[in-house]
């Protein structure tokens, strides 16, 4: 085993008072070495972030801060260094990349000047060196024209490109220590890949030791050599990536492994010959700028949704997989006509909707419902949960009293109390909010539900409970759905059916099963390709 | 295309765009006077006392007010447009001319209480930012506080009170000294000790709305993940503050700056008249209750082109500090 470079000590991190928990992160002992990868595993809450924050000095003081225990990094211990010495480490010995590559970077500042800030601030170097290190800085983490994207600013570049700069500035000079807080969960599963790819090439070249958060324990199959389990600020286990992956011991632990999705497409059911829903042709752009006062022809046109033709039968669900920018979303809020779209059929049972006005569309509306991505921006924070549930079927003329019941009869459907009824959507969490979501959905009584992304934003024990909610009401009401998602594992968990989107266009279509095992678009493959922990799910498949 | 003259071509599409808005602006503001009772001829025949009726009409034909509406404004959007305002009745003088004089007076006024207020409330806004929750912030958020909630009259009048009546260190009221006929560098020494209280006056508010503003900017933007990247990469809180969170924090402030501009000429009225400062408020002030209607659509125009220009060039500082805007 190589030099230990890092060793938390019995580290114990204070909430203010009022607090859910009293400490953040309890008793927590934790070891790197040189060239080691570690990967802090645990769901939201956790204590996981915080952990790395106390390593870089980063808390948010004064509220929270180390109670007890040290953080050893070569002979000091760095929770009690002065702030002097903290700063000349960070961004020299240890340093940090972070999720949101967009959020994390100066937006009115250029990627070269953010890169000559470290030099600046901590190595004595002519101006001339300085840009020429940033130049090869730029070059090593494989970004293409390194001179033009020294004077980018961070919204020029790709959500990629912009890690990779973010990878570029933590790696400037050398650290020992290289913390990632979850550095690729806000990207695509391709870029992802590329971007693991690249940190594990670093680590090898520079020997650093790194400290990955993670909650995806596909990523962890990647990436890890040593894992540690979280939960709720406490170290419930440790040991190799391959003990925690394949015998892992903690109840835990097994039940978090147990809620992955896996890449195991679901076997494929007999077909439905009703067609509940028909999308042909359909095209959608959306242009911007160059208009006087909004007449004459956009300077710029973003085709969203190129000739997409799509079926839905009844009592299926079909995926419509894709990474951002596919058009996979805006596709959605077509066939719902949230927007309306430029061209083409979508057609209800037999009616075509796009040519209905208001009016006419009003009893249509309720036969094709959406549940939404973010369970917190969805929900209206001043309406009450039930009446959240029970206003779309008063505005279809149901009487008062039965949609109120009705809005009870979905709480227990969704699995919610009926004292939920009365309280309003920021007392509950994430996945009861989501659940909240398809309630509300569900109240209609549609054929229809068209989910965008809606498990995205949860935790994966959450998910698989969100999942498994959302097949239960298929097969109960007797429901189509149109399941957008980015993740495949989930796609092949809950699809009878895939739709596979890039730049606007469905480039494959078929069953699940078929499609996961053998992929025909060269694009399919590389999305297969990139999936996080593929060899570890395989392995598990094939047993 | 390269970024300058993108900005080149921008300009000139603004400023194109801006015609019609103007036009609009003129013929909205023609109707909207010429639906309040009474014309100059009633003004000027009520002061004489002694009017006959057909003395009246007489004058109305002079002045062209008996033709009907839409005629007048023809005639007046025709004058407009060969950049001749009209000639007010009231003052014996070309509209022109007159606006003019006093547009420097509120010009004046205008830029150093911007000047004043934006470079003292961002000021302000950091110190208070920086020094969060000490004795600075308290008497910084006070001060904000006290004079964002006071009658801008109010303080005219105790400005003169303190500083012209008690102490004598500032002129209670004009923009020159009539009866010193100074020129060259006096006049200008002049000229800004009369612009001292009334623009601390005018400022006031503004100030402590910008310094909120900045205050709460700074905040937030404090709270961003950037200046956690900035921490992470070891930088100084020196380097943070004034390089990464001020520039970000800027941005909304210069847009209410732009926007309150048009605000700035409502308020600069009560100013004017409380020190007596010959600009456009005063004028507009006294021209309404003269009926002096041409007079009146000549300073909404200007007021309207000022506008205008004003949220133009705000629109191109905007670009100048945050690249994520694209000219187009």
């Amino acid at each position: 085993m190589k030099q230990k470079i890092l060793s938390i000590d019995n580290l114990s991190i204070l909430l203010p008072a009022g607090a859910d928990r009293q400490y953040a992160v309890q008793h927590v002992d934790l070891e790197l070495h040189a060239g080691e990868t570690v990967c802090v595993v645990g769901e939201s809450g956790s204590g996981k972030s915080l952990t790395a924050r106390a390593v870089m000095g980063l808390l948010p003081a004064p509220h929270v801060r180390v109670a007890e225990g040290s953080i050893i990094f070569g002979a000091e211990d760095i929770s009690k260094v002065d702030y002097e010495r903290l700063r000349e480490l960070r961004g020299s010995e240890i340093s940090m990349i972070f999720q949101e590559p967009m959020t994390a970077l100066n937006p009115v500042m250029t990627i070269g000047n953010q890169i000559d800030e470290i030099f600046r601030y901590h190595v004595s170097m002519s101006a001339k060196e300085r840009v020429k290190k940033a130049l090869s800085l730029l070059f090593e983490v494989n970004l293409p024209d390194p001179e033009k994207i020294i004077d980018a600013y961070p919204h020029e570049l790709s959500g990629g490109q912009r890690q990779r700069s973010m990878i570029a500035m933590a790696l400037a000079l050398g650290p020992k220590i290289l913390i990632a807080d979850e550095p690729t969960t806000a990207l695509d599963v391709t870029t992802q890949a590329q971007i693991l790819q690249l940190i594990r090439d670093m680590q090898k070249r520079l020997d650093t030791g790194v400290l990955f958060i993670t909650h995806d324990f596909g990523v962890v199959a990647d990436i890890a050599d040593r894992v540690v389990v979280m939960q709720e600020g406490k170290i419930v286990e440790t040991g190799t990536a391959k003990q925690v992956l394949t015998k892992p011991k903690h109840s835990y632990t097994k039940s978090l492994i147990a809620a992955i999705p896996r890449l195991k497409p679901r076997k494929a059911r007999l077909r439905a010959s009703e067609v509940v829903l028909r999308a042909e042709g359909v095209y959608k752009s959306f242009g911007s700028g160059g208009s006087f006062f909004g007449f004459g022809k956009p300077s710029r046109e973003v085709k969203a949704v190129q000739n997409v033709q799509l079926e839905l039968r009844r009592g299926e669900t079909l995926g419509v997989v894709g990474e951002s920018g596919s058009g996979k979303s805006t596709l959605a809020r077509c066939v719902i006509r949230l927007i309306d779209c430029d061209q083409g059929k979508i057609e209800l049972g037999d009616v075509d909707i796009t040519k209905l006005n208001r009016n006419e569309l009003r009893p249509y509306r309720k036969r094709i419902q959406m549940i939404f991505q973010d369970p917190f921006a969805s929900l209206n924070p001043r309406i009450r949960v039930g009446d959240i549930i029970s206003q779309g079927p008063l505005l279809q003329g149901v009487e008062r009293h039965d949609a109120v019941n009705r809005a009870y009869k979905l709480l227990d459907t969704v699995g919610l109390d009926r004292r939920s009824f009365d309280r309003f959507p920021h007392e509950f969490s994430g996945g009861q909010r989501q659940r909240i979501g398809i309630a509300r959905a569900l109240s209609l009584k549609p054929d229809i539900l068209v989910a965008d992304e809606p498990v995205s934003a949860l935790d994966v024990s959450i998910q698989a409970q969100i999942l498994q909610l959302l097949d239960e009401i298929r097969t109960q009401m007797d429901l189509s759905m149109l399941f957008i998602t980015h993740d495949l594992r989930v796609a092949a968990q809950v699809c009878d059916y895939v739709a596979v989107m890039q730049h606007g266009k469905i480039v494959e279509m078929g069953p699940t099963a078929e499609l996961f095992v053998a992929p025909k678009d060269a694009y399919t493959k590389s999305l297969l390709a990139a999936v996080p922990g593929k060899d570890w799910h395989f392995s598990e498949i094939n047993k | 295309m390269t970024r300058s003259t993108k900005i080149f071509k921008y300009v000139g599409k603004r400023l194109l765009q801006g015609v019609p808005i103007i036009l609009a602006i003129v013929i909205i503001n023609f109707f909207l006077l010429n639906l309040a009772e009474g014309d100059a001829v009633d003004v000027l025949a009520g002061e004489a006392g002694s009017a006959t009726p057909e003395y009246m009409a007489q004058l109305r034909q002079k002045f062209g007010l008996d033709q009907p509406l839409p005629i007048q404004l023809m005639v007046y959007l025709k004058n407009v447009l060969s950049l001749d305002l009209g000639y007010s009745f009231r003052h014996d003088m070309p509209v022109n001319e007159l606006i003019f004089d006093r547009f420097a007076a509120t010009g004046l006024l205008m830029t150093s209480t911007i000047i004043l207020a934006v470079g003292f409330g961002v000021l302000l806004g950091l110190l208070a930012a920086m020094r969060l929750n000490t004795w600075k912030d308290a008497v910084i958020t006070v001060f904000a506080l006290i004079t964002y909630a006071t009658p801008l009259f109010w303080v005219g009048l105790m400005m003169i009170v303190v500083f012209s009546l008690k102490l004598g260190w500032f002129p209670t009221s004009g923009m020159t000294n009539v009866a010193a006929f100074y020129e060259g560098w006096d006049y200008v020494k002049d000229v800004s000790r009369h612009l001292v209280l009334p623009t601390i006056t005018l400022s006031l508010f503004y100030l402590a709305l910008y310094t909120r503003m900045m205050r709460a900017s700074m905040l937030e933007q404090y709270g961003q993940d950037y200046v956690v990247t900035a921490r992470a990469k070891g930088l100084t809180e020196r380097r943070i503050t004034y390089v990464h969170v001020l520039r970000n924090a800027l941005l909304p402030v210069v847009t209410m700056a732009g926007v309150q501009v048009g605000a700035l000429i409502g308020g600069s009225v009560i100013v004017e008249s409380v020190f007596a400062w010959p600009g456009l408020g005063m004028l507009a002030f006294e021209s309404l209750f003269a009926r002096d209607l041409n007079l009146l659509l000549g300073i909404f125009l200007l007021s309207s082109m000022l506008v205008v220009a004003v949220n133009l060039i705000v629109d191109i500082i905007y670009c100048f500090l945050d690249p994520r805007i694209e000219v187009n």
